[in-house]
């Protein structure tokens, strides 16, 4: 009776957003009285970070500091439409639409800047510490805070923009399938290393190599988060969670985390992650989606690496030590000593 | 069974509210007291969320019947920041990137208090046992358990230089 370790890897080519487009979000985005920029939203932030990628895409479109940006994510009733947040679809629309809608305030910004600086707008840049100041000429400038107050109350402006982002809809071609099915699609491999005891079937993840090419990683704390929580989640699928285990009837199923089998915190692999930066043309700054695609890789990854540590060859999850013993007992059947 | 007046020493002060029979002390604590960090996650102390210090010992508060803890000194998340000063632990879980959805975070925090309360120089083991009772379905808890390692570090290092 041994400990078998075994390397296996898998790849993942994952769609940003639905599938055949058609699912548009919206971001509107105003200036208070002092000079912070309210990004309106309906998109909802369940943890994933959109709104600290809403502000950041905000903050670099409008060049001022990420202190100026407000996310409003408060109610789905009276903001502007977002289809949703799932089908890894939110940093890359959300982020477009939040981009447009800074555009196009930034314009504004600009031009009630050149007012009050009695200057053309084309002459005319933010430097990211919230000051408009006119090119070459770094003493002749303006404070974001002074501004806004300047437009609302002397110049009568509203700086606001409206943002959209809309994958149009695409159908198959009949005749030939031909159809424009993604944005842009997210590439990732994994590499599992596991141990498997051929005594009790237990089998363990001891490390996990995670490359993933998002685009770009508009916060690579935030992605490198998701990418090794996602793979958590794999790991997860691939050893522990099942609503319907061993049992005949369904009625003896989980039902609550008393009966559900999760992996704990001594369960972890030791993770290496990897991001890999191709922007894609139609991303935020050249982001692409890669919510959900974290969880997928690990899985068949830590199947091939079962196969390579012991020749079975797992096709159901969760591949629980009942599953690899069985497989075990059928090669020993195979090939009498 | 009527109900009945309770009191408790809430993060140092003293509360008193009426208790219905067989009240738990979270709900206690989330509808008579309104300190509501701590959170009914699964309601049969699978999942650790409620997790609140009675007289310093991590316990379920969805668990707990709050007669049975009369007079008791409870803890909750309201009560680990000094006014708008975070703690150790707050902070380090904010660097080390520990939270999510956010859902675990108070449940993970309190049992962290409770770890470096009696062992300020607690092992990785030690961590992943103080926390194997809570569940985090975001961050595969490795950042947990470097962001409470960190804080025991900062809070021995504070300890040295006061």
């Amino acid at each position: 009776m041994a400990k078998l370790r075994g390397r296996g890897y898998a790849s993942v080519n994952y769609p940003t957003g639905m599938n055949l487009g058609g699912d548009p979000s919206q971001a509107l985005i105003h200036a208070t009285t002092t000079g912070t920029f309210v990004v309106s939203l309906s998109s909802v932030d369940l943890g994933q970070g959109i709104k600290t990628i809403a502000a950041q895409c905000a903050a670099e479109t409008l060049g001022l500091p990420i202190e100026n940006v407000l996310v409003d994510t408060a109610d789905t009733d009276t903001g502007p439409h977002c289809m949703g947040t799932f089908a890894s679809r939110g940093t890359h629309r959300v982020g477009n639409a939040v981009i447009m809608a800074a555009a196009e305030a930034r314009g504004v910004m600009l031009e009630v800047a050149a007012e009050e600086l009695e200057v053309d707008a084309a002459d005319l840049e933010t430097d990211g510490t919230g000051y408009i100041a006119v090119k070459g000429a770094r003493d002749k400038r303006v404070h974001i805070t002074d501004l806004a107050l300047a437009a609302h109350f002397k110049h009568g402006r509203t700086i606001s923009g409206r943002g959209i982002y809309l994958k149009e809809p695409s159908t198959p071609v009949p005749e030939t399938g031909e159809m424009d099915p993604d944005s842009c699609q997210a590439h990732a491999c994994t590499v599992a290393v596991v141990e498997v005891d051929d005594e009790t079937g237990v089998v363990e993840v001891l490390e996990l190599f995670n490359t993933y090419e998002v685009g770009r990683a508009l916060n690579p704390a935030m992605a490198t988060q998701q990418v090794e929580g996602g793979a958590w989640m794999g790991v997860s699928h691939a050893l522990f969670e099942t609503t319907e285990p061993y049992y005949p009837a369904r009625d003896h199923g989980p039902r609550d985390f008393a009966g559900y089998l999760m992996p704990g915190p001594a369960d972890l692999p030791v993770q290496h992650s990897l991001l890999l930066e191709r922007p894609a043309d139609n991303g935020p700054y050249g982001a692409k989606g890669i919510g959900e695609m974290t969880a997928n890789a690990p899985i068949p990854a830590i199947a091939n690496a079962i196969f390579d540590a012991c020749g079975v060859r797992l096709t159901a999850m969760p591949f629980t030590p009942e599953r690899v013993l069985r497989g075990l007992d059928a090669l020993r059947t195979e090939e009498p000593c | 069974m009527p109900s009945q007046i309770v009191s408790l020493d809430v993060n140092g002060e003293r509360r008193e509210f009426i208790a219905a029979p067989g009240a738990t002390l979270l709900a206690c604590l989330r509808e008579s007291l309104g300190l509501t960090a701590a959170k009914r996650g699964c309601a049969q102390g699978a999942c650790g969320t409620c997790t609140v210090l009675v007289d310093g010992r991590p316990e379920a508060a969805c668990l707990v019947a709050v007669e049975t803890v009369a007079g008791s000194a409870i803890r909750t998340l309201e009560g680990v920041a000094t006014g708008g000063d975070l703690d150790e632990v707050q902070s380090a879980f904010i660097d080390c990137f520990a939270t999510q959805c956010g859902f675990c975070t108070p449940g993970m925090i309190m049992v962290a208090e409770a770890l470096l309360d009696r062992d300020p120089d607690p092992s990785e083991a030690d961590v992943i046992e103080a926390i194997s009772g809570n569940v985090c379905r975001c961050t595969g808890y490795r950042p947990i358990v470097i962001a409470i390692l960190e804080a025991a570090r900062r809070r021995r290092e504070r300890a040295v230089t006061r």
